[in-house]
């Protein structure tokens, strides 16, 4: 499944050469991705220090040759602990997409599809989801299944589904009427048959474009929750966390803050402007402003 | 327009109906009992016997349906039940800090439109020049910075450095400007954009050809046939930043130390103080519920073809 399918009458591409407008915004949109996926994937080999090693001898350090970002308050190399923090950072959000993919295409895919009485409980339901604001409802499920990671993920997921379920349904009704499902259906093929081989991949490419656009959004969801102190809990290297450690150092050690921030900002902006260029290339009828 | 009101006012109920359903839900499937996280709270050695008297005291032994009857009646009497840490009746710890949260979101609401609707428009009318280019790359940055981090931006700017404004806490207007900005930034952003998209969207239309073809004059065009128009997505738009401003003043007021509900929710959220972040939740759900369907009827009353059409299918 390419992003390509999006669009039937292009050439085939490849994901290795995504289709977006070759400027040098997107250029270097692209580089930061992947350096951010580098950082995230080879942190041990990437890393000067490890991330937790504490050294009091060390501690809030400028920059200099053995620490480039300076060090902690607790003598913990700084750059060290933003490569590790990619790894939470990318891994987290990652992890959200797949699961609202899977919930979204589970519950629109079914609304959508079925009809019917079906589709009202269903779309029903999304209204109920629909009704928090996200960081409220976020708020809520933490609050009731506990601080954590696993808990954010679960709790960021379930708080954006419903937008994705209803953009499912609203993408299977469309195509459902399309000449490629009704021949398919005219030759005999079966519901399931239909929705797996006809409906989910023109439905994921759509997805993708959306998702890609959401990324940065989700970014700084998890950030804001750790910065909060409700996502990983310290010692562990996580740009929202860093945030927070470093306030009490805000007179003495302002870069402590602004390092971890500047990274945020920098991959976020990175994954709008590939999340514009995909969107703006591939599906001219979403265009205009997304957001929740 | 009278029948379109009192048809979106009764939509609330099952709405909110619907909420509390799910929220109750939610809390039963919960990991861990209620009763032991209970007894932590208050300090007791979860024995069999504490639990039990704990599951009674907390009426979890009821059906659960009563329970939920009961939860709900009590919630329309404006009982919310006790905090487990603070031993005080939820909702006036609940009324006592949601003010400064909405009077912080509120001030970030009316920041957001009278900054927005203006950068908006001038990016349309100078398309392709610099101050668009400006305004996109101002966009730009604003969709991507955390708010959190920009706050404390502010603080080493103008507080730290410059010794202009308080660095935290609650007072006169000098302690809203920062936490005002660092929370609008992103909606600013986004409005200004959408507005720019809208307004260049309505000037190709063909009822704006018409009006330059009479010889209106481009202020008049861009006053009485652009904006009007472009102005609708702007106002459908509010609703959602309405929960984006909620949900951004909750993580900006542990910036700076602005004595709103956030702060008060999260140590609830720390101690699993059930009751607290029940009431929490549906507070903050039934003014962002409330606030869309202001701009529900703000749109109608705007835009005639929705209104008709509303009323036709009365």
């Amino acid at each position: 499944m390419t992003l390509a399918s999006l669009d039937e009458h292009a050439p085939r591409r490849t994901l290795w050469r995504l289709p977006v407008p070759d400027t040098w915004l997107v250029r270097m949109a692209l580089a930061i991705v992947v350096v951010l996926a580098i950082a995230a994937i080879a942190a041990p080999l990437v890393a000067p220090y490890d991330p937790n090693a504490v050294d009091l001898t060390q501690r809030l350090q400028g920059p200099s040759l053995a620490h480039w970002l300076g060090t902690d308050h607790l003598g913990r190399d700084e750059l060290s602990r933003l490569i590790y923090g990619t790894r939470v950072s990318l891994g987290s959000v990652a992890l959200c997409i797949v699961l609202i993919m899977a919930l979204a295409i589970a519950v629109g895919g079914a609304s959508g599809y079925l009809g019917g009485r079906v589709d009202q409980a269903v779309m029903r339901f999304c209204d109920i989801f629909l009704a928090f604001p996200t960081v409220v409802l976020a708020l809520f499920l933490i609050g009731i299944l506990g601080t954590g990671m696993v808990n954010v993920i679960i709790a960021i997921a379930l708080s954006h589904f419903a937008w994705y379920a209803r953009m499912v349904r609203g993408l299977v009704l469309s195509f459902r009427q399309r000449d490629f499902v009704l021949a398919s259906r005219a030759a005999g093929a079966g519901r399931v048959r239909i929705f797996m081989e006809h409906l989910l991949p023109a439905i994921m490419a759509q997805m993708i474009v959306l998702a890609t656009l959401d990324i940065g959004h989700m970014m700084l969801h998890v950030a804001g929750l750790s910065f909060l102190g409700l996502g990983v809990q310290t010692p562990t290297a996580e740009w929202g966390v860093m945030i927070n450690d470093a306030r009490q150092f805000v007179w003495s050690n302002p870069m402590l803050i602004i390092w971890p921030g500047l990274a945020l900002l920098l991959s976020v902006m990175a994954f709008n402007i590939l999340g514009d260029a995909v969107r703006d290339r591939l599906d001219p009828s979403l265009h205009g402003d997304h957001q929740h | 327009m009278a029948g379109f009101i009192l048809r979106r006012l009764l939509l609330l109920v099952p709405i909110l109906l619907g909420v509390s359903i799910l929220m109750f839900v939610i809390i039963r499937m919960a990991p861990g009992d209620p009763a032991v996280a209970y007894l932590k709270l208050s300090n007791i050695p979860p024995t069999p016997s504490a639990v039990a008297d704990a599951r009674h005291t907390l009426g979890l032994d009821r059906p659960i349906l009563a329970q939920y009857a009961s939860w709900i009646r009590n919630a329309v009497q404006g009982d919310f039940g006790i905090s487990h840490v603070t031993r005080r009746p939820v909702i006036d710890d609940i009324l006592h800090y949601l003010p400064a949260t909405l009077q912080l979101a509120g001030v970030a609401l009316v920041f957001t439109l009278l900054v927005s609707v203006p950068l908006g428009i001038w990016s349309a009318r100078y398309k392709d020049r610099w101050p668009d280019h400006l305004v996109r790359g101002f966009a730009f940055l604003g969709v991507s910075t955390p708010s959190f981090w920009l706050g404390f931006l502010l603080v080493l700017l103008f507080s730290l450095t410059l010794k202009w404004l308080p660095p935290m806490g609650k007072g006169g207007w000098q302690h809203m400007i920062m936490p005002v900005l660092a929370v609008s930034f992103m909606s600013l952003a986004i409005n200004a954009r959408l507005l720019r998209a809208s307004m260049l969207e309505t000037a190709s239309s063909r009822h704006v050809l018409y009006a330059r073809l009479r010889g209106l004059t481009d202020g008049q065009v861009e006053r009485s046939h652009i904006l009007r128009n472009a102005m609708l997505p702007i106002v459908t738009a509010t609703g959602m930043h309405v929960g984006e401003l909620l949900g951004g003043t909750l993580v900006i007021e542990s910036v700076f130390g602005w004595p709103g509900i956030g702060r008060y929710a999260v140590t609830a959220i720390y101690s699993r103080d059930f009751p607290v972040i029940q009431c929490f939740t549906l507070f903050l759900v039934t003014i962002f519920v409330i606030c869309n369907l202001v701009v529900d009827i703000l749109y109608a009353w705007l835009d005639p073809r929705i209104r008709l059409n509303a009323e036709a299918a009365l």
